[in-house]
C-alpha cells in the first residue's frame, strides 16, 4: 500500500531489433487508486539515439530526469559529442549508487544505438544502480510481471523496425491492461540508424 | 478533509478553498483562507499538516518576492514558480522532518498568454492539469469534471462548473466545510469572487 515504487504507477519497456531498438512507456500518473494525469511521459532523450526510461515514484522520476539532463549537458560541453548508451548506463548506475542507503525509488531502463557502429544497446537497473544487461528486452514498472510474460511469448530476435514496433506495442498494451496502476495511453520511440520515430498509441481508458 | 480545488479555463485559472479550519472533531474557524499570493499572477493554495502549511506557503511567498526584488522586478513565470515549489518539497522529503504540505498553484503567464494549474503533493509529485484537487474532494470533483469539463471554457462557465462541484461536495462530504473562498488568476492578476 505505501510501497514508494507503486504509489504513482507506470511501466516501461525496451526491445532490441535488427540494427534498431524500440523503447515504450505508458502515460498514467496516479495517486494510489486515483488517476491524476494521462500525459505523464517517462522517457527522456539523450543525444540523437539514446533514451532513458524512468518508472517508480514520480517525484524521483522528476528529480532524476532533471539530474541526468544536467549531467548530460555538462558531458556534452566537456566532450563535444553526444553520450553513448553504454556511457549513460554507467552514469545512471553510479548516480543511483551514490544514494545506496537512501535510494531513489525508480526502475530505470536505457536503450540506444552506438553513434559509430549503430550497435543496439539496452539495459535495466535496480533502485541502487545494479546494471542488468540484456540482448533481447528489458521491462520495468508496476506491470513488470505482466511485461515479462508478454515479452517472453511475443519477442523474437532480429526483427525489422516496423515488426519491432508492432511487437513492443502489443507487449506493452496487453501488459498494462492487466495492471490497475498502468495504462491511460502509451508512447513508443523507434530508433534506427538515421531516424527516431515517436508514435502515441490509442489505448483503453479504464 | 480540507478542500482545495482548481479549474483551468481558456483565459484564467479558478481556485476554491474551504473556509473551515478543523482540528480533531472541532471546527476552530469558519473564515480560514488557505491561499497566499506569490506575485501578481501566481496564487498558491495549500492543505496538509497544520503549522507546516502556512509556514511553507509564506516561505515560498517570501522567496518568490525576494526574486522579483533582486531581478529588477521580473516576475517568476508559473512554470518556474511550480518548479521551485516542487524542488523545495522534494528536497524536504528526504530531510529529518519533511513538510507535509500539498499545493495547487494557479498562474497566468503574460509572455505566452496562457493560464496554468499545477498540482504538487508533499512528495514533490508535480503535474500540470486542466483541473485538480487534493484529498477526498478529488474523488468527487474529478469524476464530475471528467464529464463536464471542456477546453476553451470562459471564466463564467468555469465558475458554473465549480458550483456544480461544490453542490456535490456539500452533499457527499461527511462534515460541513463552511463554504469556500473563490479566487481567479488571469491576465489582470488575482481577484476574489464573492458569493460562495
Amino acid at each position: 500500500m505505501s510501497d514508494p515504487s507503486s504509489i504513482n504507477g507506470g511501466s516501461a519497456l525496451a526491445m532490441v531489433g535488427k540494427e534498431c531498438i524500440a523503447i515504450a512507456c505508458d502515460l498514467r500518473l496516479g495517486n494510489q487508486s486515483l488517476g491524476l494525469s494521462n500525459n505523464f511521459e517517462k522517457l527522456f532523450q539523450f543525444g540523437d539515439k539514446t533514451f532513458l526510461g524512468l518508472t517508480g515514484l514520480a517525484t524521483d522520476v522528476l528529480t532524476l530526469s532533471e539530474t541526468f539532463r544536467f549531467k548530460n549537458n555538462l558531458y556534452e560541453l566537456r566532450e563535444e559529442r553526444s553520450i553513448e548508451p553504454s556511457t549513460l548506463a554507467n552514469l545512471v548506475s553510479s548516480t543511483l549508487y551514490e544514494k545506496r542507503f537512501g535510494p531513489y525509488f525508480v526502475g530505470p531502463i536505457v536503450a540506444g544505438l552506438n553513434s559509430k557502429t549503430n550497435e543496439p544497446f539496452i539495459c535495466g537497473f535496480d533502485s541502487i544502480g545494479c546494471i542488468d544487461f540484456a540482448k533481447d528486452f528489458i521491462v520495468s514498472g508496476t506491470a513488470s510481471d505482466q511485461l515479462y510474460g508478454m515479452c517472453e511469448s511475443l519477442y523474437e530476435p532480429g526483427l525489422e523496425p516496423e515488426d519491432l514496433f508492432e511487437t513492443i506495442s502489443q507487449a506493452l498494451l496487453n501488459a498494462v491492461d492487466r495492471d490497475a496502476l498502468s495504462g491511460w495511453g502509451a508512447v513508443v520511440y523507434l530508433v534506427t540508424k538515421d531516424k527516431v520515430t515517436k508514435r502515441v498509441l490509442r489505448t483503453r481508458q479504464d | 478533509m480540507d478542500i482545495i480545488l482548481g479549474i483551468k479555463v481558456e483565459d484564467g485559472t479558478i481556485i476554491a478553498t474551504s473556509k473551515a479550519a478543523t482540528r480533531g472533531i472541532s471546527v476552530l474557524k469558519d473564515s480560514d483562507d488557505k491561499t497566499r499570493a506569490l506575485n501578481a499572477r501566481n496564487l498558491i493554495a495549500y492543505t496538509g499538516e497544520s503549522g507546516d502549511t502556512v509556514q511553507f506557503a509564506e516561505f515560498i511567498q517570501a522567496n518568490i518576492q525576494l526574486y522579483s526584488m533582486r531581478e529588477n522586478d521580473i516576475e517568476l513565470s508559473p512554470k518556474a514558480t511550480a518548479s521551485f515549489v516542487r524542488n523545495q518539497l522534494a528536497t524536504s522529503l528526504r530531510s529529518r522532518k519533511p513538510y507535509q504540505v500539498n499545493v495547487l498553484i494557479a498562474g497566468y503567464d503574460t509572455k505566452t498568454d496562457t493560464a496554468s494549474l499545477n498540482w504538487i503533493d508533499y512528495l514533490g509529485t508535480q503535474v500540470e492539469l486542466p483541473y485538480g484537487a487534493h484529498g477526498y474532494a478529488a474523488f468527487y470533483a474529478n469524476s464530475l469534471l471528467d464529464k463536464h469539463y471542456r477546453k476553451n471554457m470562459k471564466i463564467e462557465e468555469g465558475l458554473g462548473l465549480l458550483k456544480l462541484c461544490l453542490k456535490e461536495l456539500e452533499t457527499r462530504m461527511p462534515i460541513d466545510f463552511k463554504g469556500v473562498y473563490v479566487k481567479v488568476v488571469d491576465k489582470d492578476g488575482i481577484r476574489s469572487i464573492e458569493g460562495y
